[in-house]
């Protein structure tokens, strides 16, 4: 195994490294279907978030129609969108407000 | 009925079923495969280009014409139609897939545990005996059959006393009634599965 060489850098390396200006955000949609209690779980389990915390954003999503979920990078919302539709869950992505 | 509890010392998520339960909950999940395989998933073609739009197996970019599948598949945005058409034609194909996978997984699963392929004795029990990633699977995919029959029924927010004050012989009532069925299964399941984590 040789010692890697030192590789010279053409681009500066920052630009993959600043936070995006404009975040994004997945927001999850009351429906008629869908119960509390497994919409609690699926923010815990997909998420990781605490019991408290899923139950606060399922709430939201019972009594105001609509919860911020979580928030990223475009790609990365697309994948928790994805994963919410996986779920049954309606979920939307769009830049925040 | 009884739903599902939680076995700690297995590590199992347990349920028992009658004939006729069993026998209606493969009836649904059959019906929902079938769905997902039905209106096929392709790509519509855009126009410009015939043979780039036949060689784009890609996937689907508009919403399905079907509301159940268009509900289960709903528009990730919801003011960018572009956006959206991209987003559709690569998760699209794969979350049907995923659907009709763990809908099969319940099938499997009732008929390993003894559920013949023609109904036919009475006072047959149906005991399953799920693994916490499998029952798991079986929650999502209730999801998916609750928001079918829902659909279905145009069941909407805070309409329990309609449904309640339909005669019994009313096909929607018993439809509803076997939403809710299932309803109160997938909340035993939400509870088993809180225990097993």
């Amino acid at each position: 195994m040789s010692a890697p060489s030192p590789v010279e850098l053409d681009e500066p390396l920052s630009d993959d490294l600043t936070v995006p200006a404009t975040p994004w955000i997945t927001i999850v949609w009351n429906d008629p279907v869908n119960l509390m209690s497994y919409v609690t779980y699926v923010f815990q389990q997909y998420f990781g978030y605490e019991k408290k915390k899923a139950e606060k954003l399922m709430m939201e999503v019972h009594q105001d129609g609509r919860s911020a979920v979580s928030s990223g990078t475009r790609e990365e919302m697309e994948r928790d969108v994805q994963a919410m539709h996986g779920y049954g869950l309606w979920a939307t992505l769009e830049k925040q407000g | 009925m009884t739903g599902f509890t939680y076995h700690r010392r297995g590590k199992r998520v347990i349920a028992t079923f009658s004939g006729f339960e069993a026998d209606l909950l493969r009836s649904l999940a059959s019906q929902l495969i079938e769905l997902l395989h039905d209106e096929a998933a392709l790509p519509q073609p855009t126009g410009a280009d015939p043979l780039e739009a036949m060689l784009d197996f890609s996937g689907p970019t508009t919403e399905p014409e079907d509301p159940v599948l268009a509900r289960l598949f709903p528009s990730a945005y919801r003011d960018d139609e572009e956006a959206a058409g991209e987003f559709r034609r690569f998760t699209e194909g794969g979350l049907r897939e995923g659907k009709a996978t763990a809908a099969g997984a319940i099938i499997d699963g009732l008929e390993d545990a003894g559920l013949p392929p023609e109904l036919a004795e009475d006072g047959l029990m149906i005991d399953v005996e799920l693994d916490p990633p499998t029952a798991e699977s079986w929650m999502r995919s209730f999801t998916d059959i609750r928001l079918a029959l829902a659909t279905r029924l145009g069941v909407e927010d805070g309409d329990e006393d309609y449904w309640g004050q339909l005669d019994e012989e009313d096909p929607r009532a018993q439809v509803y009634d076997i939403y809710q069925w299932v309803g109160y299964l997938q909340e035993t399941l939400v509870e088993a599965l809180t225990k097993a984590a």
